[in-house]
């Protein structure tokens, strides 16, 4: 099935006090090379025919993400992608 | 004629009760509304509750935006209509653009719950007119996502033009230039992260600074038939 892989981040000005509170823990996991890490969202849409990129930049427009204090980013999953992470 | 003050109810609305009984004691009738239906039965004003409207899925109140009921609410907002949004009720006003701005995870990551001094910056609100400017009131503050952001531009406009309702005074969240509540250019429509509906009474709350702001929509219902 064909998707639409949407990538939501917070603008650069806004404070990511989960990603701070990520970055604070590395530490702790003995990596002490990491200057900053930002936390952001990935959401996968399937339509039902044909990806529709546009119908999908208003979809993340008005409602998944926002505008004010949000970027996104759309894309076309490519054939083949895995949509599980890999170990 | 006693005035009607509509609540909404969302699925995970959690201060919707406590809001309609600071209705009743401010000496209106509060009329319960549902947000899949769009009608608001001739209510006077609204209140948008505190809660975990939609489990807080994606974003706080970006869900609640599109509820059936928001939709007339928006409209109704714009022609004058005196809405208060508590909590995740802000939250939800700025989702919809009746109020600029985002409230994010505070700053610290902790959910704070605690009785909080605010002071009044703008009584000329339909919700803050029983106050005077300056005026300090202590509330309760509980939320996890009420951090206020908002660009330099567009805080700048909102403190040229006096719309910064109230300050926090000892900032629980990290918001910007210790916003606690802000207003629409109208002033008609109020969007505050504490939460007055819970010191309406000695027996609950830390005081009953509360009441004042749901007497302030009643006075202004008063002055604005006359």
């Amino acid at each position: 099935m064909p998707r639409v892989v949407v990538d939501v981040m917070l603008k650069p000005e806004i404070l990511d006090p989960q990603g701070q509170a990520v970055a604070n823990a590395l530490p702790r996991l003995g990596v002490t090379d990491v200057a900053s890490v930002r936390i952001g969202r990935r959401i996968e849409i399937e339509f039902t025919g044909e990806p529709d990129l546009n119908q999908t930049r208003e979809i993340a427009d008005k409602l998944l993400a926002n505008p004010v204090i949000e970027d996104f980013t759309i894309r076309l999953a490519e054939d083949g992608e895995t949509v599980d992470a890999q170990p | 004629m006693t005035a009607r003050v509509g609540v909404v109810t969302f699925p995970g609305s959690l201060d919707d009760g406590d809001a309609a009984r600071a209705v009743r004691i401010a000496g209106a009738e509060p009329v319960r509304l549902w947000h899949a239906d769009p009608q608001l039965h001739g209510v006077d004003a609204v209140v948008l509750p505190g809660g975990f409207s939609y489990g807080d899925y994606l974003r706080c109140g970006a869900i609640a935006r599109f509820a059936g009921v928001m939709e007339t609410i928006v409209d109704a907002a714009r022609a004058g209509l005196p809405v208060l949004g508590i909590c995740n009720g802000f939250q939800i006003l700025c989702e919809a653009h009746l109020l600029p701005g985002a409230l994010t995870r505070n700053q610290h990551l902790h959910f704070r719950n605690r009785d909080q001094v605010l002071r009044i910056e703008s009584a000329g609100t339909a919700w803050t007119n029983a106050f005077q400017p300056g005026q300090e009131v202590l509330i309760p503050v509980k939320n996890g996502e009420g951090c206020y952001v908002a660009d330099a531009a567009t805080l700048d406009q909102l403190e040229a033009e006096g719309r910064v309702v109230a300050r926090y005074v000892g900032n629980p969240n990290g918001s910007q230039r210790d916003i606690a509540a802000i207003t629409n250019s109208a002033g008609n429509v109020v969007g505050i992260m504490p939460h007055p509906e819970h010191a309406v009474e000695e027996l609950t709350g830390p005081s009953l600074d509360g009441l004042g702001f749901f007497t302030s929509a009643l006075k202004h219902l008063v002055e604005t038939a006359a």
